[in-house]
């Protein structure tokens, strides 16, 4: 019952949220950069639903906007960070030894930074736009999906089948691709779940502190960071972004808890 | 112990070595001319080389790397480009107001979700334990700038029973120190909450279900004598381990925080000399940063057998 409740409410959340993203790269109520000096500061109306930001630019129109961003930033930050996070775990957990000690020792050191931090140091690198920031975040996670993969991969490859398939004569390349990785998918797509939060999460962050997608081009962090000014005469400026973020959190979380469930049913019942 | 405390420690040493490594590299990285930056544009060229051989920048990067390294090792972090001051000092002045706000946050934090979470593996799938979690969801759901910009408006701007600007050090007046805090540790306390209420229930949830928990049921031991003695001392100790790692993850997350609260830590430290090009007190941040995080978790796995007598630190 509980699962289901997670899965409807997250599902729905995020459904939004990708729908308004969608929405956006085609059509927003008005153009989100448009400055309008006469329709300043405008609480929300019938004109403007959610009304407008201290250059005159529709809130509403931003909000969607900002949705794209977010989306697409989180989404090709998770890839990569699947993506060579996944290899370097399965290289590492299969051949073990020499190159394993190596690039877990590196793996580790680069572990030994927050997150965040790692990725705000690379951003002084790659300076602030989306790719750079695509790249920063990537960087940042990548060392936590290949101590996942790794693990899991460690336990897989002393399961009997892997030895039946060496045992028959198929490559180490081919037993890796074939029987390792389609079992490491499981805990994989768990942690690619709460990794979407947690970037969408630290993009914003970025963006807040003005290290991440530069104004004008609106996401929800840097809009939330330009509403500061007006926190207490117009109140909607924060509150649009704010809500965004939270609630598209609350989505991703909720879905991951279900995932788990799914996929881990030892939590779901006592 | 003290052979596991000494092969511990040797552990960390390739760790911060590479962390000095990465931070070297990425400072070098960064395009433009650190000395450029430093002297304008304007300035002669006799002026900038002059400027690079005291620096040292004019010598090969390996050489550059061991010097800095030998510097380091004495506490010299260098200067901050914008003042002149010394590094060091800056970072563990701005690093106090760090360490209070994330100690007692993670702390009082810890304090509400170790009960929470057992109470709602206790009654798990029950109407409370939905509570809980629910609850606990939604705290970890909201971005922490926003939470604390919420706080603001509504204590500090319309009841008006904070300030809502500025900061006094503790060593001149606690209380009035305090008053500073009380948003900031407020608002990093409910996030925490969240993501510890989490854990500790699923930690509690493993623990209620093993064979001495029926046993001391069995055996008439009251309810909440086994609640208190056998499953909250081993559900703290996975909860532990998570709160090393929280400390750590806060540090690097502190910035929006005192971004939000005006107030003079690392993290602001950082963003601020992000934005200036100072690049001395970058490196100096980034390097403290990880070093306390490796320390922490060393200290965290050092006091894991307090919670956990079967492991030994041998």
């Amino acid at each position: 019952m509980k699962v289901r409740a997670n899965t409807a409410i997250g599902g729905s959340l995020m459904a939004l949220v990708l729908g308004a993203a969608v929405t956006a790269a085609f059509w927003t109520p008005f153009d989100p950069l448009r400055v309008n000096l006469r329709a300043r500061l405008q609480p929300p109306s019938s004109l403007y639903w959610l009304g407008t930001d201290e250059f005159g630019r529709d809130v509403l129109s931003r909000v969607m906007a900002g949705a794209a961003t977010s989306v697409v930033v989180a989404l090709l930050t998770v890839a990569l960070a699947i993506a060579v996070g996944v290899m370097v775990g399965v290289v590492t957990g299969y051949l073990r030894g020499w190159t394993d000690r190596v690039i877990m020792a590196v793996n580790d050191a680069l572990l030994a930074f927050p997150g965040i931090l790692l990725a705000l140091a690379v951003m002084i690198v790659v300076g602030a736009n989306k790719f750079g920031l695509v790249l920063a975040l990537g960087l940042a996670y990548i060392p936590s999906v290949a101590r996942v993969v790794r693990g899991t991969v460690l336990s897989i490859r002393e399961k009997e089948y892997i030895e039946a398939s060496r045992v028959i004569g198929n490559s180490e390349v081919y037993s890796m691709l074939r029987h390792v990785l389609p079992n490491a998918v499981a805990p994989v797509a768990v942690l690619a779940t709460s990794m979407f939060g947690w970037v969408l999460l630290a993009e914003s962050a970025l963006s807040f502190l003005g290290l991440g997608v530069p104004p004008p081009a609106p996401t929800w962090g840097n809009m939330l960071a330009a509403s500061r000014p007006y926190m207490e005469s117009a109140v909607w400026l924060g509150m649009a972004p704010g809500l965004c973020i939270a609630l598209t959190l609350l989505g991703i979380n909720l879905l991951g808890d279900s995932l788990r469930d799914r996929l881990d049913p030892r939590m779901a019942h006592g | 112990m003290l052979g596991y405390l000494a092969r511990r420690l040797a552990m960390t040493v390739p760790t911060l070595l590479l962390v000095a490594i990465a931070v070297f590299t990425l400072v070098r990285l960064i395009p433009g001319d650190p000395v450029q930056v430093m002297l304008g544009d304007a300035a002669e060229p006799a002026q900038v080389a002059q400027m690079r051989a005291q620096l040292g920048l004019d010598q090969p990067i390996p050489l550059q790397f061991v010097h800095w390294l030998a510097k380091l090792l004495t506490g010299d972090f260098g200067h901050s480009i914008t003042d002149n001051l010394a590094v060091l000092p800056l970072i563990l002045e701005r690093f106090q107001v760090s360490a209070i706000i994330v100690l007692v946050a993670v702390g009082l934090a810890a304090c509400v979700a170790v009960p929470a979470g057992l109470v709602a593996a206790w009654r798990q799938n029950s109407a409370l334990d939905l509570a809980v979690v629910g609850s606990a969801t939604l705290l970890l759901s909201i971005p922490s700038f926003w939470l604390g910009l919420l706080l603001l408006l509504l204590f500090g701007l319309k009841l008006k029973w904070l300030p809502v600007i500025g900061y006094v050090p503790f060593s001149e007046n606690f209380w009035q120190a305090m008053v500073f805090m009380v948003l900031p540790i407020a608002t990093l306390t409910m996030i925490e909450i969240g993501v510890l209420t989490r854990m500790a229930r699923a930690a509690s949830i493993e623990v209620l279900r093993l064979e001495y928990v029926t046993h001391a049921r069995a055996k008439g031991v009251p309810e909440w004598l086994v609640l208190g003695r056998h499953v909250l001392p081993n559900a703290f100790a996975p909860t532990w381990t998570l709160i090393g790692l929280v400390l750590g993850h806060l540090l690097g997350g502190i910035a929006v925080i005192e971004t939000v609260f005006t107030l003079p830590g690392l993290g602001r430290l950082l963003v601020d000399s992000i934005f200036a090009r100072d690049y001395p007190v970058v490196q100096g941040c980034l390097l403290f940063t990880a070093v306390i995080y490796v320390v922490v978790n060393l200290i965290v796995d050092l006091c894991y057998p307090l919670f956990d007598p079967r492991v030994t630190l041998a």
